[in-house]
């Protein structure tokens, strides 16, 4: 098992033939991704890639059976994409795009909560690299080839420094079940916790690596998460001890603004919550390691 | 992106938040010629800075003649103002802000952000020295019945609490119109015949929403921004200057600050913060070489790339480039991961450039911080 996708799940792309869109789509398909169809408005009734192309979601929902979508249209018509694929019935939407202002992410999540939690989507990003169960299926635009298969689940607001942690982990043969990229932006489409949820729930998951970086308050809501609901192992690591007060360091959500929000006050909750916290970036692999060898010495938990 | 507080008060003017009579003025004659459109016997002059901590840094002047108004305005335009928020290098004045001075009464705190926790607009008001009260806009937006709930919360009675609810609905028309993340009244007074009036006012705006806001993009003042960081801007980069002597380039905004964090668990510094984005094209790099090199403490340059999107062959492309371009008079370190790495690596060392290489994070930080010391 993986968390959200896996080889099966049926997939589009929102944006399938600009430059972006093919170029990650045919990289998801080349890792065996179920790549269905996608939509461009105005390019309904063509092929692409071998899939056929709809103009709107709700055609490619009705005529592919489609469960997920990758968001890769420009920042200004994002937020409009994501609320397409949600009133489609998309249950799992991952937008990549960059730059979508805050308020249209207010907007998204106050939309996405009018529907009844049967029928919801769950919103990966933006501002993310998407998410890859390895081994299995991808929707994002990472290396697919530095991740190996294994038990460690990975959630991370950064794209590289989750690809850094991914690689630590496969030199030291360590692997991933599903690796989440939940974006930098200030407002997100889920949090640290949505995703800790879903791998303290997934059977394949043994251990969890949590990345995070300054800003915000969703590290320190993660850490009482950890603490209250998690039997798992999780390993903390917060990007950013020597970013100044006040100045945003590329990602929007990225800034020192409040009490809480610098990189040593939320490792000290991660700590005081009984996280591993990773002393350095160049030690993800080896907390990960530590934390799987962890699991394996909680009788209680041994699986059947 | 932030603006001059004579500018918040132009656009708030507009959304009918009350604020003092004034005008900008870029040079003594026109803050003189402000006196005779406002009237009255007391003006303040008001350095337009992007920074608080004005006034006690001598940037805001109580005048009483013309000939007061125009020492004022000469002796704060073309000047550097230092404050406790500038950093020891301050602010160029090139505005000033004259406006009628009133007698105060009461002054008050109101604030609005962009909560993160709520996902909303959230808006803090406090009477000056009393208890915090918050209210949070509701999903249908701000309501009349909200503002005056803060604005009696504050104490005021009916009169000024009626002109208090217009001043914190405007603003909060704004801030949801404009794509704001800011709009702070410190303070909101109340003067001595009883009016209330936005006596000083900050605003920031969302970045990413510049695009649709040009009437509030072309009010970006670059002379407040560091000129690098300006320049970066330019070229598609992130660029943060801090203090230390390693310069960094990095893809990516969380690959960079963890960077900076291992070149400080090496026991060096990092001269500044630059992601230069997944497509790192030549002319990029070669852009982010040529800004981290204009800081002169810079002695030593890391590069640190893990290739998602772009290749490790064309980094290595764009470093080689770019050295041969801009000369690179201090070591370098590069370290490539990722997506062809291996061809990355030959064409570094092909290259015949003095490039050191690291394989891992640990590495290229340790060698950056003892390159420090060695010629390049």
């Amino acid at each position: 098992m993986s968390i959200l996708l896996d080889e099966q799940t049926r997939v589009i792309v929102q944006g399938f033939t600009g430059d972006k869109g093919t170029f990650h789509a045919k990289e998801m398909i080349a890792y065996g991704t179920n790549v269905v169809s996608g939509v461009t408005p105005g390019k309904g009734g063509t092929t692409h890639l071998g899939r056929p192309v709809f103009n709107t979601v709700k055609e490619a929902v009705a005529s592919t059976g489609a469960a997920a979508s990758l968001i890769l249209v420009p920042a200004p018509f994002c937020a409009d994409a994501i609320m397409e694929a949600a009133d489609a019935g998309v249950r799992l939407v991952v937008a990549i795009t960059d730059g979508v202002p805050a308020q249209d992410m207010m907007t998204v999540k106050r939309y996405l909560w009018r529907y009844p939690k049967e029928r919801r989507t769950r919103l990966i990003g933006p501002n993310c690299a998407g998410l890859i169960s390895a081994g299995r299926a991808m929707m994002g635009i990472m290396p697919g080839h530095i991740y190996a298969r294994g038990a460690v689940g990975v959630v991370t607001r950064s794209g590289t420094l989750g690809y850094e942690a991914a690689s630590q982990m496969k030199a030291l043969g360590v692997g991933v079940t599903t690796s989440v990229g939940i974006g930098g932006d200030p407002i997100n489409g889920s949090s640290f916790v949505d995703i800790l949820a879903l791998f303290e729930a997934d059977p394949e998951t043994e251990a969890v690596m949590m990345i995070g970086e300054i800003g915000g308050p969703q590290e320190a809501d993660a850490a009482v998460f950890v603490q209250e609901h998690m039997t798992k192992p999780v390993v903390g690591y917060v990007a950013g001890l020597t970013a100044p007060k006040g100045r945003r360091m590329g990602h929007a959500g990225a800034i020192i603004s409040a009490f809480g929000d610098t990189a040593a006050e939320k490792a000290e909750i991660m700590r005081s919550a009984g996280l591993i916290v990773a002393p350095s970036p160049a030690e993800l692999g080896a907390a990960a390691a530590q934390a799987l060898r962890r699991r394996a010495s909680q009788p209680v938990l041994v699986q059947q | 992106m932030d603006i001059h507080e004579y500018q918040a008060k132009e656009l708030l003017a507009g959304f009918g938040v009350p604020v003092p009579k004034g005008g900008v003025a870029y040079s003594a004659e026109q803050a003189v010629y402000r006196t005779t459109e406002i009237g009255g016997s007391r003006w303040v002059v008001k350095a337009q800075i992007h920074s608080g901590a004005r006034g006690k840094a001598g940037g805001v002047r109580l005048c009483a003649t013309d000939a007061d108004v125009r020492q004022a305005a000469k002796d704060l335009l073309g000047k550097v103002l230092v404050t406790s928020q500038t950093g020891p290098e301050g602010l160029p004045v090139h505005r000033v802000l004259v406006e009628q001075a009133l007698p105060i009464e009461r002054e008050l705190y109101v604030g609005l952000v962009l909560d993160r926790k709520h996902e909303r607009i959230v808006v803090v008001a406090h009477p000056h020295g009393g208890m915090e009260i918050e209210e949070i806009a509701q999903r249908v937006g701000m309501r009349s019945f909200q503002a005056r709930e803060l604005a009696f919360g504050l104490g005021l009675g009916a009169q000024q609490a009626n002109q208090a609810t217009a001043a914190v609905l405007g603003a909060y028309r704004a801030f949801r119109d404009l794509d704001a993340t800011m709009v702070e009244f410190n303070p909101l007074v109340v003067t001595n015949d009883g009016q209330v009036l936005a006596l000083d006012l900050k605003m920031s705006f969302d970045d990413n929403a510049m695009f649709r806001r040009p009437n509030v993009a072309e009010l970006r003042d670059f002379a407040q921004e560091d000129p690098r960081e300006a320049e970066a801007a330019e070229h598609g980069l992130n660029y943060v200057a801090l203090d230390g002597d390693i310069g960094c380039i990095i893809n990516g905004a969380g690959l960079a600050m963890a960077t900076m964090d291992m070149i400080q668990h090496a026991g060096g510094e990092p001269a500044n913060f630059l992601d230069i984005g997944g497509g790192a094209s030549p002319d990029r790099v070669a852009a982010a070489f040529r800004l981290v090199l204009s800081d002169r403490k810079v002695k030593a340059i890391l590069v640190n790339v893990f290739a998602g999107i772009n290749r490790c062959d064309w980094v290595a492309a764009g470093v080689v480039q770019a050295v041969h371009e801009v000369r690179v008079a201090v070591p370098l370190v590069v370290r490539l991961a990722g997506t062809n790495v291996d061809e990355g690596r030959r064409i570094l060392t092909n290259s015949g450039l003095p490039i050191r290489t690291a394989d891992t994070l640990s590495e290229a930080a340790a060698r950056v911080v003892a390159a420090r010391q060695e010629p390049a």
